[in-house]
């Protein structure tokens, strides 16, 4: 380009000043908390836990980003953890039977974009409550891994793909390395593509933004295909990981994932968000879990706490769009 | 009894980029009809919002009966007796009129349940106390605009209110419903309340109200005693000048070239056999009253709706419209009356605003969008329609309504287009942004866009148009060149 684009054009103007304090300050807040947790148990800073926690981090973002851009334009799809369950299955499958492995990714990520892509044809096309779609689709993926898998998991992954799935690039894990190719595809995108640009004006307002001759329903089916195709990244990272394709896996992993945007910064209503909020959001999360564990915190009081920071998320996001309006 | 009910002192307030009142006063008398005039963007909405505890941050003083208050919400405003009609209503459509009549005051039975004979009777007294009959059972969304407005009024009036501020109360009424509307203000003012009446039309200023409060830029700009002026003294107080005449002249007639073309269209919800033809270089006025179909025939036109019947032909060939790309694409552009909902992304920028149907344009080399280029056709834009920003970066949310109304002219400008649409282009702007409205509509009228331009004022479409159409109940019912558009010739058509 000629001219250097301005690092995030959503970042310009008024939301400039606000945006940017607003990701300097989640930026803090994970600061602090990681102070905190290093004072109450110093091995957190372990070169091996922090390992642990940025692999754990990679795969939970992964799929935040997924709904972040189904959340950019005012929806939201709860079924992207029964979409990791089910891609993994899907590539599992084709492992087992001794598919070459690009063709079972491959196999993995069609499955997942297909899902997606049949959650963006109901809410767009059919025009029914994102909510009661995705949360459907969250059963029935679920139901499919069940009843294909009986419950169980499909383990004979050959050897090969579970090492290049947790091979390490000088000391950088694999997930992570996913993580910051999805991250730069996801930024570049929203920023600098017309789809991008579009996201955020079908969350801006989604009429206004019809009549000015954008096929909005284009866009939102796009979202969701992309929430399903980056909620099958993880999926098929945990079927290395676990060397198996689980039927449990990313059980409850849309709960992580919406904390993050929104912690992250996302609004909720659509419109406003960006990749890096997201990313500093799933780190808080993946920090905390982590956190707790080391402090050995029970995992009924882990549920508690972490459900409670969610909604604390959420009304600090109210409080900050009603300063923004006034 | 006069005397000062309220004074605001030395009222300031800002907003991100915008000082939106820098020192105002304001005083309202005990029972008088006050008019606050002023430009959009000159202040009033703002300073009505502080009043009514909106806006609980601001600069300044208010004493109420010579006590000072501060109102934190609008609940606290309320309760001393302040009461606003919005223009939007806030009414709830699917609950009845008496619902909405009580809503946070619900009227209260035994066992504190909901009593409801007891709330149709207060209702209807209340109903009966303006003299409009509307059924309190009936809801919301069956009523007439005009009814619904009547619902806010007594909702504002069911407590002791002092003061009722009404936000353009006659913008969507039509002129039966304004007489009716003014014998209850002043049977209101008669009861001792006092009314600030916002409005942009000057003839109904001059005939209600009993004093002019102008504001200019945030400040003071004038005040006088309504019966010592004039209209041209109105438009100069809001203004700082006179205006000589407030419509363009044309330099070049429109051409015998037709552009669009409707045959026998019918659609949703109740558009029915309409055919016209608008010329190239034409100012084609629609009229009609509220309700008429003039937006429903202009969504059809533009693919947001379905059309059932009929065909439209542009530059002579037929198109096929089935979403509002379709239009964009053969360079149709529909810029709706109601810019906050249908014609801007708020919290978006003036740039990213007036690029929104060139995406494809904006793209540099290898697809991505061009910053250089967005901005060259936004700074362009903002010259040619005088878009007052700091810069194009403003988000649009902040914007007056007139230099909002010009992001949405920039918009569909920027698609270069044959046919434009303009529905309402001056509802609710200020009388020197609407004179510049209607400079642009012949500038482009000569440079030779077609211009379809829907309008209920009726000035506006006998002097602005080059023919007039008239729609009834979702047909056309004339088709007047300008000779024949009289006032009475639309009225009639309008109306049978």
């Amino acid at each position: 380009m000629s001219t250097p684009a301005p690092a995030n054009p959503r970042a310009i103007g008024l939301g400039r000043a606000l945006l940017r304090r607003r990701e300097a300050g989640i930026f803090l807040a994970l600061m602090a908390l990681v102070g905190l947790i290093s004072i109450a148990e110093p091995q957190f800073l372990a070169g091996k836990n922090l390992y642990l926690v940025s692999r754990q981090v990679a795969y939970t973002a992964i799929v935040a980003l997924g709904v972040f851009f189904v959340i950019l334009t005012g929806g939201i799809d709860l079924s992207v953890g029964s979409v990791v369950s089910l891609s993994g299955v899907a590539a599992g499958l084709a492992l087992a039977a001794g598919w070459p492995a690009l063709l079972a990714v491959a196999c993995g990520l069609a499955t997942g974009a297909l899902v997606g892509a049949a959650n963006g044809a109901i809410v767009s096309y059919v025009r029914v409550t994102p909510f009661i779609v995705t949360l459907g689709m969250l059963s029935m993926a679920r139901g499919v891994v069940l009843t294909i898998t009986h419950g169980d998991s499909i383990r004979a992954i050959p050897e090969s793909f579970i090492e290049a799935g947790l091979l390490d690039v000088v000391g950088v894990p694999m997930p992570v390395l996913v993580l910051i190719a999805v991250a730069l595809a996801s930024h570049g995108a929203l920023t600098y593509t017309v789809f991008g640009r579009r996201v955020y004006a079908v969350g801006g307002n989604e009429e206004a933004t019809e009549l000015s001759g954008i096929n909005t329903r284009q866009i939102k089916f796009g979202c969701y295909s992309l929430a399903g195709l980056l909620s099958a990244i993880t999926g098929i990272l945990y079927v290395a990981r676990f060397r198996s394709a689980q039927a449990n896996a990313g059980q409850g992993m849309e709960l992580d994932a919406i904390a993050a945007a929104v912690i992250g910064g996302t609004s909720l209503l659509g419109g406003q968000g960006t990749v890096l909020g997201v990313l500093i959001g799933a780190t808080i999360m993946g920090v905390i879990r982590n956190g707790l564990v080391l402090m050995r915190v029970s995992s009924y009081w882990q549920e508690l706490i972490i459900g409670a920071i969610i909604v604390l998320a959420a009304v600090l996001d109210i409080i900050r769009s009603r300063k923004a309006k006034t | 009894m006069s005397g000062a009910l309220l004074e605001m002192r030395g009222i300031a307030k800002s907003f991100p980029g915008v000082h939106a009142l820098r020192g105002v006063d304001f005083t309202v008398r005990r029972g008088e009809i006050l008019c606050l005039l002023g430009e959009n963007g000159a202040g009033k909405s703002t300073l009505m919002k502080i009043l009514t505890g909106v806006y609980p941050d601001y600069e300044g003083d208010i004493r109420l009966e010579g006590q000072p208050v501060r109102f934190k919400n609008t609940a606290e405003a309320f309760a001393h007796g302040i009461s606003i009609v919005f223009q939007e209503f806030n009414l709830c459509p699917n609950l009845s009129a008496m619902e909405n009549l009580f809503l946070g005051h619900e009227v209260r039975g035994r066992w504190g349940l909901i009593s409801y004979p007891r709330m149709r009777r207060e209702a209807e007294s209340a109903f009966r106390n303006l003299r409009v009959s509307i059924d309190p059972g009936a809801l919301v969304k069956d009523l007439g605009v005009a009814q619904q407005q009547m619902i806010e009024v007594a909702k504002a009036l069911s407590h002791q209110t002092r003061i009722l501020i009404m936000d353009e109360p006659t913008s969507a009424l039509a002129d039966a419903e304004v007489r009716n509307l003014f014998t209850i203000m002043r049977e209101l003012r008669e009861r001792g309340i006092s009314i600030v009446f916002i409005s942009h039309k000057l003839k109904e200023v001059l005939e209600i109200t009993d004093r002019v409060v102008c504001l200019k830029d945030g400040e003071n700009s004038g005040e006088v005693e309504t019966h010592t002026t004039t209209e041209d003294g109105l438009v100069a107080m809001m203004v700082g000048r006179g205006l000589d005449h407030m419509y363009s002249r044309r330099r070049s007639e429109p051409s015998k070239d037709i552009v669009l073309e409707a045959q026998d269209v019918s659609g949703p919800p109740f558009i029915k056999g309409v055919s016209f033809r608008l010329h190239r270089g034409e100012i084609l006025g629609l009229a009609g009253l509220i309700g008429s179909g003039r937006t429903e025939l202009a969504r059809l036109i533009m693919g947001a709706e379905k059309r059932t019947a009929g065909r439209f032909l542009l530059e002579g060939a037929e198109i096929d419209i089935g979403h509002p790309a379709d239009a964009v694409a053969h360079g149709i552009g529909y810029a709706s009356e109601d810019r906050k909902q249908l014609g801007l992304v708020l919290p978006m920028s003036v740039r990213e605003n007036t690029t929104m149907s060139i995406h494809r344009r904006v793209c540099g080399r290898a697809g991505l969008i061009s910053s250089r280029i967005e901005n060259e056709i936004t700074d362009r834009y903002i010259g040619k329609l005088q878009i007052k920003v700091p810069d194009r970066e403003q988000v649009t949310r902040n914007l007056s309504g007139g230099n909002q109304q010009k992001v949405v002219l920039a918009k569909w400008l920027a698609i270069q287009p044959k046919v434009l649409i303009l529905d309402e282009p001056t509802r609710g702007i200020d009388v020197g942004a609407k004179a510049e409205v209607h400079k642009i509509m012949a500038e482009l009228a000569d440079e030779g866009v077609a211009i379809l331009m829907i309008s209920s004022e009726l000035p506006e479409v006998l002097h602005v148009s080059d023919r007039v159409l008239v729609m009834h109940e979702g047909r056309l019912t004339a088709d007047l060149t300008r000779a024949e558009a009289t006032e009475e010739a639309v009225m009639k058509a309008a109306i049978s």
